[in-house]
């Protein structure tokens, strides 16, 4: 083996100025894309709460023992229902736009090229996919308060520093997997297996306790439900404060875990 | 500028250099040849501190680019085999942006944009968006960015691959003033008149190693003979080839090559040899003399079977 293999860790930039450098870039990409975002991020989820949480919820008796706490199924629906949207956010910003700058433009590969590495470069597009996720959550939250469904004034600020959390949990798991992908066919795997049984059953339609002992158990044990619980819990102003201590921890470790999964995956694809 | 001992590339049990040495001067432009597959390629993304060296020695710039590597690539320019331009931003957008990169104040970044676009003749392009640019615009823009960081080293990947003739003279002539201008040139290429007009020295790969190293002249002579005669006798038929032609004229030249419609004499006077074929009566369809070129040369270190 090469006398390089053990030398010291290469001199680089902080990662602070990596990803100033980047700035620019990130700034024009939003400035061109952001009115495409419009709809998915804003318009579609306010026709779910309408349907689902106004029209459906109607039906449904806003009694606070079955409903977590919630004294309307619009309280108890919406704020899993922002949380479940960070992760589609989350998702849609790290599967084909990654796959499209890695592999189909090539654009990694250009920053690469430059004192950049793979770390400033997963960090500037992570840091971006935060920013999309602090505009759409924010906004829709905003939307949400002239219905009523927040208990508190600092709750909907709690619930919304969760759901971005879980938005970037969700980023750091997916940017890593896609950085592992050859096509894009394993998105469809990851929507169809992933995201779409995730938004269903970790509780944001429902108290994931109707899925039996077991499947509450299973779904508990998702990341999703680690966010939707925490994102109502300080909507709804009914905090288990330990719980939440493990929703919190468990989001962050998957966020830290996520981040070394991404910078490694990015570094075997495009440095070798 | 580069200085290589013993370089290797390997891809799990694939060696795809197989310890090189080479040493580029400041000022010279410096050419790899060969196949596909002779691993010049993964050399030039070891030059770019891009790829990890596997075995030997490389310094570039006098660094290590194991432990250098950003402080490397600050310094060199780097114009790959693809494009990798943003397709959605504007020609503009994409020099800025990557200036950037490199840390270079917002002002001084967009000062150096004017001047290249118009050093590479896009100044009217430059709000146009790079997709609907045709490849010429867009190799010259790669050109053109690869500089936005002043480099003291350009390393360029078969920089003309599927440009038309037009374009292709505009980029070498572009690639001259940056020469006459004291950047080092460091170029990959298939196009063996690219090499000849633009390598002061180059080495010829194949296989990951180094098989010829020298000045296109140097090469020409050493590898070839001064001209070579073509003599065209037609395809041959199914199952047969010239080789029984060929040995009526071995002794005409230094060398004979067959080819499936055609002999090639190798020798330094190539009327010579057709006089003498005429005198052997032998009676070809069509006489070729020519000068030896790279193309001969090339062809003889590295083989005609086509590689994928």
């Amino acid at each position: 083996m090469s006398t390089y293999e053990q030398r010291v860790r290469p001199v680089g930039l902080p990662i602070g100025e990596g990803i100033g450098r980047q700035f620019d870039y990130w700034w024009t990409v939003y400035k061109r894309t952001w009115r495409g975002t419009v709809i998915s991020s804003f318009l579609s989820p306010i026709f779910y709460v309408l349907a689902m949480g106004v029209l459906l919820g109607g039906f449904i008796e806003g009694d606070p023992a079955e409903l977590e706490g919630a004294t309307s199924y619009l309280a108890f629906l919406v704020p899993g229902l922002v949380a479940a949207h960070a992760m589609q956010t989350a998702v849609g910003e790290t599967t084909y736009p990654v796959m499209g700058l890695m592999k189909w433009q090539k654009v990694y590969d250009s920053m690469l090229a430059t004192p950049l590495t793979a770390r400033h470069v997963v960090a500037a597009h992570l840091l971006f996919v935060g920013f999309r996720l602090v505009t759409t959550c924010g906004v829709f939250m905003l939307m949400l308060a002239p219905f009523g469904v927040f208990a508190s004034w600092w709750g909907p600020f709690l619930a919304f520093g969760a759901q971005v959390l879980t938005g970037m949990a969700f980023a750091t798991l997916v940017y890593g997997f896609t950085t592992r992908l050859n096509s894009p066919e394993g998105f469809g795997v990851l929507f169809r297996l992933g995201v779409f049984p995730l938004f269903l059953f970790s509780g944001a339609f429902f108290p994931v306790s109707n899925l039996g002992p077991v499947g509450e158990w299973v779904a508990k044990l998702t990341p999703l439900w680690q966010g939707v619980n925490l994102s109502r819990m300080f909507c709804v102003d009914n905090v288990d404060w330990p719980l939440a201590a493990v929703n919190v921890t468990v989001l962050l470790a998957i966020t830290v875990a996520g981040w070394f999964w991404s910078v490694s995956g990015l570094t075997k694809r495009l440095v070798h | 500028m580069i200085l290589a001992q013993g370089l290797r590339k390997s891809f799990g049990d694939f060696e795809a250099v197989k310890g090189i040495d080479i040493d580029v001067h400041r000022g010279e432009a410096f050419g790899f040849l060969g196949p596909n597959g002779a691993g010049k390629s993964s050399t030039m993304r070891m030059i770019a501190a891009v790829s990890p060296v596997s075995g030997g020695e490389l310094r570039i710039l006098g660094m290590d680019p194991a432990v250098d590597g950003p402080a490397i690539r600050s310094r060199l320019g780097v114009c790959p085999q693809e494009d990798t331009l943003d397709a959605e931003l504007n020609v503009r957008d994409n020099l800025f942006i990557y200036g950037r990169y490199f840390g270079i104040a917002k002002a001084e970044v967009n000062d150096r944009v004017d001047e290249l676009l118009e050093f590479v003749q896009l100044t009217e392009k430059a709000r146009s968006k790079v997709e609907d640019l045709s490849g010429g615009m867009k190799r010259r823009l790669t050109i053109a960015r690869s500089l936005i960081n002043r480099p003291d080293l350009l390393l360029l990947d078969e920089p003309t691959t599927g440009l038309d003739p037009q374009a292709r003279h505009l980029l070498w002539d572009k690639l001259f003033r940056l020469k006459q201008a004291g950047v080092t040139l460091v170029v990959t290429t298939h196009y063996m008149d690219e090499a000849e007009q633009l390598c002061d020295r180059l080495v010829v790969m194949d296989k990951g190693l180094i098989v010829a190293e020298g000045s296109p002249l140097a090469l020409i002579r050493e590898h070839s003979t001064r001209e070579v005669a073509e003599l065209r006798f037609g395809v041959a038929d199914e199952g047969e080839t010239h080789d029984a032609l060929a040995e009526k004229v071995a002794d005409l030249g230094h060398r004979v090559e067959v080819l499936p419609d055609r002999l090639l004499v190798y020798s330094d006077d190539g009327e010579e040899v057709i006089a003498k074929v005429h005198e052997r009566g032998l009676e070809p369809v069509a006489v070729l003399v020519r000068r030896s070129t790279l193309e001969d040369v090339f062809l003889r270190l590295t083989g005609r079977t086509l590689v994928d």
